[in-house]
């Protein structure tokens, strides 16, 4: 595989056998400022012939009538999380119908979903394209073991993939929390009720065939709240049950008590009062990580006594963003996918609240994604550099460990980008000299909030001004290394560079940004 | 502001955290909570068989690890206790700014302790006098004898109420509202400052409840209490909101520092703000609230 540096100096492939051609990493907005239009996929012109039900008698029916064959693309979502069993439940219907060498190009897999690496190595599977892999998958992938290519992708740069046909998908297999004869699905409601499909509505909207996978096939026709009209579903399949409906539908996440965590959401609010930003019509998008979180409690308090209400929350919507709205402090919040149960209740009965698909959320590639008018995210890291530059894939002992997500395409959007991050986990400093593996570009990011200080951006002087004047706790990112450094001590090189490419990430614009590799044992 | 430039003993130290010692994890944090002061604990907050452990952990920190602008205690073990000895052979020679000695109940618990550890300093070749004792008053024999322990040795700069095991002692519960303990820290209060002490209040053992930390903190303020034990880091914002002056007070207590800095300067022996004549001691209590007011932010649009 032939190796290019890309503009931040990292090795990438310029192809991938069996994938295809890429492009490496040139900036931000690059490709994406001034870009003519391009052609790209079209939804596929296809009839089911005028029926009342579209139900098929069972799930090998349906997959034998998609016309599914060895060596296509199928889909699925993430947003049953990880009370999911309907990936399981497909990918094993494949192999004993003996699929061989499919494209799996879900959203995003479940951390639960160990059970992909064993259909990689049967042979289902021989291409990998998702947001991110975890658990026993992460370690054979990173181990060379899968030896199979994986493509990692943020979620608007899958929407952009998929729309410009690099993402070709033949059978879109669509868990439906409910659903109807002729394929109306709804996600906000139904024993598995999961709130907003957002990754899923790219799917059926590019598809070949769309299979929609229900445990609640209702009346027709689902009036309320339809995520997926029938006009874009082929199938409809029933099943006892789409998963572990208390895995699916999480209660509220509560508001952390870890001290350093607090101290973090405190000293990001401050950052962002400081900014300005915090002013009516501010827009809004947020993580569900701990700090994240209880940073969401101080903004509350802050827009309720000073009366500011906000234009939009955004992206993954938690239980307190839901509650925000619910209190007028936003007029309305965009949700591509919702974090907890009480969100569904709010996207089944708040007309603020809208269900987004991931174009529209992410996608840069469109004349509008609503991450380019946030206002400010607040984003999570595993480690990040003295170039701002963060990994979110990649742990302390170089095994793919996360999820690309929304992180790139948010930081390249919002105005104000704060990654939160404790300076050291485990005991190895949170602050490298260069990240094992860059899932966004120090560029995009304006700040680093940590217990221990404020990390600005050199290229944000006003920034660093406003936080200055506000009093904060504002440190360089190198003296803070050097301090974490003298508590932990400093690790060994991380696992070797030059070992063989596992994996590529592309950044949201469809450029390499970096690769993974091999992790000798 | 004077407090800045006022010197170490009078640094301000409105919450003490209480850390277990054997909680590295949680020492290791200690300065980015806010607080003004740390406990690391040897006593109640650590199980006798981590005793010796926690002992350790305590003593590598005090050692080895940069606590910066911390004012640093150390709770030990009681003289009644096994661990005693042994807490003070290692710990005083690390040099904490203080130890906290629990269940003092007469002058002579501070004389036998204060004994103990000008040996230890001598034998390691540390200043006599260099850590500061903490007297602590948990016992209704020691809340009577408040002054006579203040002033039982130099090196006690500061008397602390225990109220846990004063209230059991006392036969009685501790209350939310803390009216059973009002004698008790209105002596205590009045003892330190008779003796030139400082003089902290117990901890709030429910971290569920801010606002009664908060009704709390506000009463051992007006007391005159220097400063409040904490259990929990969210406990420290809330006592060092207690400790914010108001602005009216603040303004008037600029008007006063400034109307006695010119009598200073143009040699008047009478300073009077607003007409009024201010004496000696209001000035002094003026540049102390100055002092703490300089730790606070105050914006312009502030209520008066």
């Amino acid at each position: 595989m032939k190796l290019q540096r890309n503009a931040l100096g990292r090795n990438v492939p310029l192809e991938v056998p069996g994938v295809g051609q890429f492009e490496p990493y040139e900036s931000p907005f690059g490709k994406i400022d001034g870009m003519a239009p391009l052609a790209g996929a079209r939804p596929f012109l296809r009839t089911v012939g005028r029926s009342r039900s579209k139900v098929a008698s069972s799930l090998e029916d349906a997959i034998k009538k998609s016309g599914l064959q060895d060596g296509m693309t199928i889909s699925f979502h993430h947003h049953l999380r990880n009370g999911d069993a309907v990936i399981p439940l497909v990918l094993e219907t494949l192999k004993k119908m003996g699929f061989k060498g499919l494209t799996f190009a879900p959203s995003s897999i479940p951390d639960a979903h160990d059970c992909v690496a064993d259909y990689i190595r049967c042979g289902l599977i021989n291409r990998l394209y998702t947001s991110g892999v975890r658990g026993k998958l992460g370690q054979m992938i990173s181990s060379g073991e899968a030896d199979i290519p994986v493509v990692i992708r943020s979620h608007g740069g899958r929407a952009r993939a998929i729309q410009s046909g690099q993402i070709a998908i033949d059978v879109a297999f669509l868990a439906a929390p409910t659903c109807d004869a002729l394929g109306n699905v709804s996600g906000s409601s139904g024993p598995s009720a999961c709130g907003s499909l957002g990754y899923a509505i790219t799917d059926a909207d590019y598809a070949r065939h769309v299979i929609a996978i229900t445990d609640n096939l209702v009346e027709y026709p689902v009036a309320r709240n339809i995520s997926i009209p029938q006009y874009k579903v082929d199938q409809v399949v029933t099943t006892p049950s789409l998963g572990d409906p208390k895995k699916i539908a999480t209660g509220a996440a509560r508001i952390t008590r870890n001290p350093v965590d607090l101290k973090i959401a405190l000293d990001t609010f401050r950052l962002m009062k400081a900014s300005g930003i915090v002013a009516p019509g501010f827009s809004f998008q947020m993580g569900v990580g701990g700090a994240s979180l209880a940073v969401s409690v101080y903004l509350e308090e802050y827009m309720t006594k000073k009366g500011i209400v906000g234009s939009f929350g955004l992206g993954g919507i938690s239980g307190h963003m839901s509650r925000m709205l619910g209190k007028g402090l936003f007029r309305s919040l965009f949700d591509v996918q919702s974090f907890d149960a009480v969100v569904t209740e709010s996207v089944a009965d708040n007309p603020g609240h809208i269900e987004i698909d991931a174009s529209c959320y992410a996608n840069p590639f469109t004349p509008g994604c609503l991450v380019h008018n946030l206002d400010c995210v607040i984003l999570a890291a595993l480690d990040v550099d003295v170039n701002f530059n963060v990994n979110v894939l990649i742990g302390n002992d170089g095994v793919l460990r996360g999820a690309s997500g929304g992180h790139c395409d948010t930081a390249a959007g919002a105005a104000l980008s704060i990654v939160v991050l404790p300076s050291f986990r485990g005991g190895v400093c949170s602050i490298k000299e260069e990240v094992s593996n860059i899932t966004t570009p120090g560029e995009t990011v304006d700040a680093i909030v940590t217990e221990r200080g404020i990390l600005i951006n050199p290229l944000r002087k006003d920034l660093l001004e406003n936080a200055r004047a506000a009093g904060l706790p504002v440190v360089d990112i190198r003296e803070l290394k050097q301090k974490i450094e003298k508590l932990t001590g400093r690790p060994d090189a991380p696992a070797e560079k030059d070992g063989k490419v596992v994996a590529v990430v592309e950044y949201r614009d469809g450029t390499l940004i970096d690769s993974v590799y091999q992790v000798k044992k | 502001m004077t407090g800045k430039n006022e010197n170490m003993k009078n640094r301000p130290c409105r919450s003490m955290l209480y850390i277990p010692g054997d909680s590295p994890g949680m020492i290791q944090n200690a300065e980015v909570f806010g607080a003004d002061s740390i406990l690391l604990d040897l006593e109640d907050a650590v199980a006798a068989s981590e005793k010796d452990a926690a002992r350790k952990i305590v003593s590598s920190f005090l050692r080895g690890f940069d606590f910066g602008p911390l004012i640093v205690t150390v709770r030990i073990n009681a003289a009644d206790t096994e661990y005693f000895e042994r807490d003070l052979e290692e710990i005083i020679p690390c040099r904490p700014d203080a130890v906290r000695l629990p269940k003092c109940s007469s002058p002579n618990d501070v004389k036998e302790a204060d004994a103990r550890i000008s040996e230890i300093e001598k034998k390691n070749g540390i200043p006599a006098g260099s850590v500061a004792l903490h007297a602590m008053l948990e016992t209704a024999l020691g809340v009577e004898d408040a002054f006579a322990v203040a002033t039982a040795s130099p090196r006690v700069t500061a008397l602390t109420l225990g109220g846990q095991d004063l209230t059991a002692d006392m036969g009685v519960q501790k209350t939310r509202e803390g009216w059973e303990l009002f004698y008790a820290r209105s002596r205590v209060v009045l003892a330190a400052r008779a003796a030139g002490v400082m003089a902290f209040d117990t901890v709030w053992t429910d971290i569920n409840d801010p606002d009664g930390l908060y009704q709390e903190s506000k009463q051992i303020v007006e007391l005159g209490f220097s400063g409040k034990a904490a259990i929990h880091p969210s406990q420290i914002e809330v006592i060092h909101r207690a400790y914010r002056p108001s602005y009216k007070e603040v303004r008037k207590a600029r008007r006063i520092a400034e109307a006695a800095e010119e009598a200073a300067r143009v040699g008047k022996g009478v300073i009077s703000v607003d007409g009024k004549m201010v004496d000696a001691p209001v000035v002094a209590r003026a540049l102390r609230l100055s002092a703490t007011a300089s730790l606070y932010d105050y914006e312009e649009d502030e209520e008066i």
